[in-house]
């Protein structure tokens, strides 16, 4: 998987959770809680959704790597492609 | 004798109105495995329905609140629908034609409102030029303030008395907002009228055309999608307390079980019976509410489309326990069927209800001839103070022609179906913003927790479930 592939996994999550956000400019550098109407209960279910859709855990002390799509795709991708492997 | 293994929950729910729901929708949803114990054989608690002689009745829902039209983000409503993952058209939500707070003898000062703010504060412009400014420092105050409260404690009568002069201004404002949520006499915490502003005027009404079983049943569907599970008449008689924290939970069936957390949604008072604490005595306020059904809708009567009035005909505004059964000087006028239900959609039967406060001493314990008694003549006085707040009819007797049915309920009964201790239907006077117990794995959501109303009784449920036991991470990414 490459970077972008995850940056479109974690937009897909945030489609699904908040399907009254605009996310055709979401801005890949800038935290997502500044241009999106994201609070803390919205990042637990984009965790959660991350578990449930592709098996990934996120533990609690890592939640702030998901603040930007680009810090999320760092920290995401190699969890995807060690998953990949695996299999 | 061996006894069978106790069945062992994630978490256990103590009563299924709607936080506690909410909250099991959520941990459900996030894969824990939950159940939710109710008393009584339907869901909704305080805010239930039930059928009378084949009509349907709402419990408590005069209005949702915290109403907003598709689009405003932001917003409570908006959170419960997201972390519910429910779509809005499912509330089948329809928006309120328009409400006032009426003042004085014959209601002659008046403050309209509707779901657009500005028309309340055009209206406070007109009527109190003087403290225009001063009102609309409130809404910015409000505005900022976070939607759950901070947890102050502060004195809303304290604050508004720093923005507006005006006894009568801050009154008017205060009967609205004390008549829908307010568990202190005389006064709010500063926090829960941050709440109930935003509730009621910076958002709005709304009511699905079939009440709230409507809102109900989306929400029972979502749990068992999720794969919750539910008890019904299986109340829970104790709580086993060791080394501080809850170790199991006995049953009304003497069944015992155990959850590595609980939430309780049935009061903290209640919950500390549970416990076996003995009850405190703590001031609590009761209401009585009088329904009748009418044989054609009330604007057919001549009471125009008011959607709610919130009147008071005393030269300063009372909220306290009153001395005699009710006091009905101030109260609620609520017309169902004054919502925008859509082209051509109108509630089959007309209803009038009026909600007043009522001390639950009073009414508790009387012998039942004295209490059917004491009911039908406050039926009567209850609904003759509300008529001087709307349009006088023609005939005099319109009214009582036009009643097809009629129901009421006192604090009494309001104890016997939803258990909360006294009636209290916006429960005890201070708030556990956090839902911290003093056991490490019980928390309490629900009208103790502080938040109100159909969208903040859900918003509770959620809040407490994603904190405590979802924990959701602070401060935010």
């Amino acid at each position: 998987m490459t970077n972008d592939e995850c940056k479109k996994v974690v937009l897909d999550i945030i489609a699904d959770i908040a399907p009254d956000e605009d996310l055709s400019n979401v801005k890949p550098d800038v935290r997502l809680r500044d241009q999106l109407q994201l609070d803390s209960m919205d990042f637990l279910d984009i965790v959660m959704e991350l578990r449930k859709r592709h098996g990934i855990e996120v533990p609690e002390a890592d939640y702030i790597r998901l603040a930007s799509l680009d810090s999320s795709a760092e920290y995401l991708t190699p969890k995807f492609n060690a998953l990949a492997a695996k299999s | 004798m061996l006894r069978p293994p106790s069945p062992k929950y994630d978490v256990a729910i103590i009563g299924a109105g709607l936080s506690g729901l909410a909250a099991g929708i959520r941990l459900a949803h996030f894969g824990k495995r939950v159940c939710i114990f109710e008393r009584h054989n339907a869901v909704g608690g305080l805010n239930g329905f039930y059928s009378l002689d084949g009509r349907k009745y709402d419990v408590g829902l005069h209005a949702v609140t915290n109403f907003v039209p598709q689009g405003v983000r932001g917003t409570p409503l908006g959170k419960i629908l997201r972390q519910l993952r429910i779509e809005r058209e499912q509330f089948a939500l329809c928006p309120q034609k328009g409400s006032r707070v009426a003042f004085g003898p014959r209601g002659e000062c008046v403050l309209r409102f509707s779901n657009d703010f500005a028309l309340l504060e055009s209206e406070v412009v007109s009527r109190f030029p003087a403290q225009a400014d001063g009102f609309r420092r409130i809404a910015r105050f409000v505005r900022e303030a976070p939607l759950m409260g901070a947890g102050s404690g502060a004195s809303a009568r304290g604050y508004i008395r720093e923005a507006v002069s005006d006894p009568l201004l801050e009154d008017m404002l205060l009967c609205a907002l004390m008549f829908y949520g307010s568990a202190r006499e005389d006064d709010m915490d500063l926090d829960q009228f941050t709440i109930m502003f935003r509730a009621l005027f910076l958002e709005g009404f709304a009511r699905p055309f079939e009440g709230v079983r409507v809102m109900m049943r989306v929400l029972l569907a979502k749990y068992r999608e999720a794969g919750g599970e539910r008890r019904m008449k299986c109340g829970v008689r104790r709580i086993v307390a060791q080394a501080g924290r809850a170790a199991a939970l006995v049953l009304d069936s003497g069944e015992e079980i155990t959850a590595s957390h609980v939430l309780s949604s049935i009061g903290a008072a209640e919950t500390a019976a549970l416990l076996g604490e003995p009850p405190q005595p703590g001031r609590t306020l009761g209401y009585v509410e009088t329904i009748s059904v009418l044989d054609r809708p009330p604007s057919a009567l001549g009471w125009g489309d008011d959607t709610i009035v919130f009147f008071n005909d005393s030269e300063r505004f009372s909220y306290r326990n009153p001395a005699e059964q009710v006091d009905p000087r101030s109260g609620v006028i609520c017309f169902p069927n004054n919502f925008d239900y859509g082209a051509g959609r109108e509630l089959p039967e007309g209803f009038f209800r009026v909600t007043c406060l009522a001390n639950y001493d009073r009414w508790a314990r009387l012998p039942e001839e004295r209490y059917r008694a004491d009911k039908t003549r406050w039926f009567g006085e209850i609904q003759e103070s509300a008529k001087r707040f709307l349009p006088a009819l023609a005939p005099g007797d319109a009214l009582e022609r036009a009643i097809v049915a009629r129901d009421m309920f006192t604090p009494t009964t309001v104890e016997r179906y939803t258990g909360h201790f006294r009636g209290a239907i916006y429960g005890a006077a201070v708030k556990a913003r956090d839902g911290r117990t003093a056991l490490s794995n019980l928390y309490l959501c629900g009208t103790d927790q502080g938040m109100l109303g159909i969208v903040g009784s859900m918003l509770s449920g959620i809040s407490m479930a994603n904190g405590h036991i979802l924990k959701a991470p602070a401060p935010e990414p």
